[in-house]
């Protein structure tokens, strides 16, 4: 294949990666991924790389508009990042000793989990108690709801941010944001707001996979031919994803239609996996 | 910026935001410009990314990146571009360390640089291999 049609292929794919993931709320990297090992047979290493350099583009930008909002919890995202970054580290180093046959099965299973967890209806606890901990480290916070600021606590801090080293890892290891296991820390276990939640898991992303891309950059995992169309078509698909307002009927629709597209993608992933075709 | 402690949370929110939307806006630049040259240069040579080489060895290290932007060499400003991009984030986390220090929030200043401790660590972890 010649240079440019690579780069034309890859500059449009990438683009409805972004357009879905951002419609979706799971990211661009679920498709990149897949397109890049399943159609354009580009070694996995590769397509990690720069997955998570689309990451970091896309969480930057929605976490610039979301913290201006006012959402996004700076000090609850920093406090977790020291367990999201230390995660990504170890995952980054596993991803050299870990066999690329491994890596995709994992890659599928973590998938399938995420498009289910993305259909589940959560019910929102909101705590207004303060623990302990959460008062010693100033974790609770204010957020806007229809003009009024609404108090918020943080529960189960230890148990969040054990969720988070284990959502680092995931994240160094196969190069996606791992923003669904980020939401689940927080609103499942430390029972935070999902406006909050969503937010601050964005804001935490980048910085996440900036410690792993560190390595990978170093490593050569980061190729300038595909990073470079990979990263340009997901973060205009993004935009033109948060330009987009969906209604919530068809909301729940597309999610079921990504839920049901994405699992086929992981089992072709897992049987790659498992038959040495990666 | 004005006098240490009367500068707050949402002072640091709005620089944060300006960091990050700044970072992102000049990489991506870069990538496209680097992007054009590569693709008018070596639009028609074929490629192979189906067994895993590492990158090419002119923008193996920094040097090497920084004299092929000079040479105006594609694939070294695409490189460029993407090394702006991953320290987006970081210089994000660099500033919160000032605003925390600035907002004599020592226990966020002492957080912020054990996150900036880790990615360091995790740079010079890549050195190694």
């Amino acid at each position: 294949m010649s240079v440019i049609v690579f780069t034309v292929i890859l500059l449009l794919g990438s683009y409805f990666a972004g357009l879905l993931g951002s419609l979706t709320g799971l990211g661009g990297g679920f498709v990149i991924i897949p397109l890049l090992t399943l159609v354009l047979h580009v070694d996995i290493h590769y397509a990690i790389g720069a997955s998570l350099v689309s990451v970091i583009a896309t969480s930057s930008g929605s976490a610039a508009a979301y913290v201006k909002e006012g959402f996004t919890n700076i000090r609850l995202g920093m406090f977790l990042e020291i367990a999201t970054t230390a995660g990504a580290l170890v995952g980054a180093m596993l991803a050299i000793y870990f066999p690329v046959q491994l890596i995709a099965i994992l890659f599928g299973i973590v998938l399938i989990s995420s498009a289910i967890m993305s259909l589940w209806k959560k019910a929102e606890h909101i705590t207004t108690e303060k623990t302990f901990l959460a008062r010693k480290l100033k974790l609770g916070g204010t957020y806007p709801v229809n003009d009024e600021m609404m108090e918020y606590g943080v529960s189960n801090i230890a148990g969040g941010f054990f969720m988070m080293i284990f959502a680092g890892i995931i994240s160094g290891l196969l190069g996606i944001g791992s923003g669904a296991l980020k939401v689940v820390a927080m609103d499942g276990v430390m029972r935070i707001p999902f406006k909050v939640s969503t937010t601050t898991s964005n804001f935490m992303i980048g910085v996440t996979a900036a410690a792993s891309a560190v390595v990978y950059l170093q490593r050569g995992y980061i190729h300038p031919g595909i990073a470079m169309p990979v990263v340009l078509g997901v973060l205009a698909g993004a935009l033109s994803g948060s330009r987009i307002l969906v209604n919530s009927t068809s909301s729940v629709w597309l999610r079921r239609i990504f839920a049901i597209v994405v699992s086929i993608i992981a089992i072709q992933m897992i049987y790659n996996g498992i038959t040495g075709k990666i | 910026m004005e006098l240490p402690g009367k500068y707050k949370d949402a002072d640091m929110k709005l620089v944060i935001s300006w960091i990050l939307r700044g970072g992102i806006f000049l990489s991506m630049a870069i990538v496209f410009i680097g992007g054009a040259i590569f693709i008018y240069r070596h639009g028609h040579s074929i490629t192979d990314y189906r067994v895993f080489k590492g990158v090419p060895y002119f923008i193996h290290d920094t040097g090497g990146i920084i004299q092929g932007v000079f040479n105006i060499k594609g694939q070294a400003i695409i490189q460029l571009g993407i090394i702006l991009l991953i320290a987006t984030p970081i210089i994000r986390v660099v500033f919160s360390a000032i605003g925390f220090l600035l907002e004599k929030d020592y226990l966020y200043t002492f957080i912020t640089l054990l996150v900036l401790l880790i990615i360091v660590g995790s740079m010079l972890s890549g050195n190694l291999g």
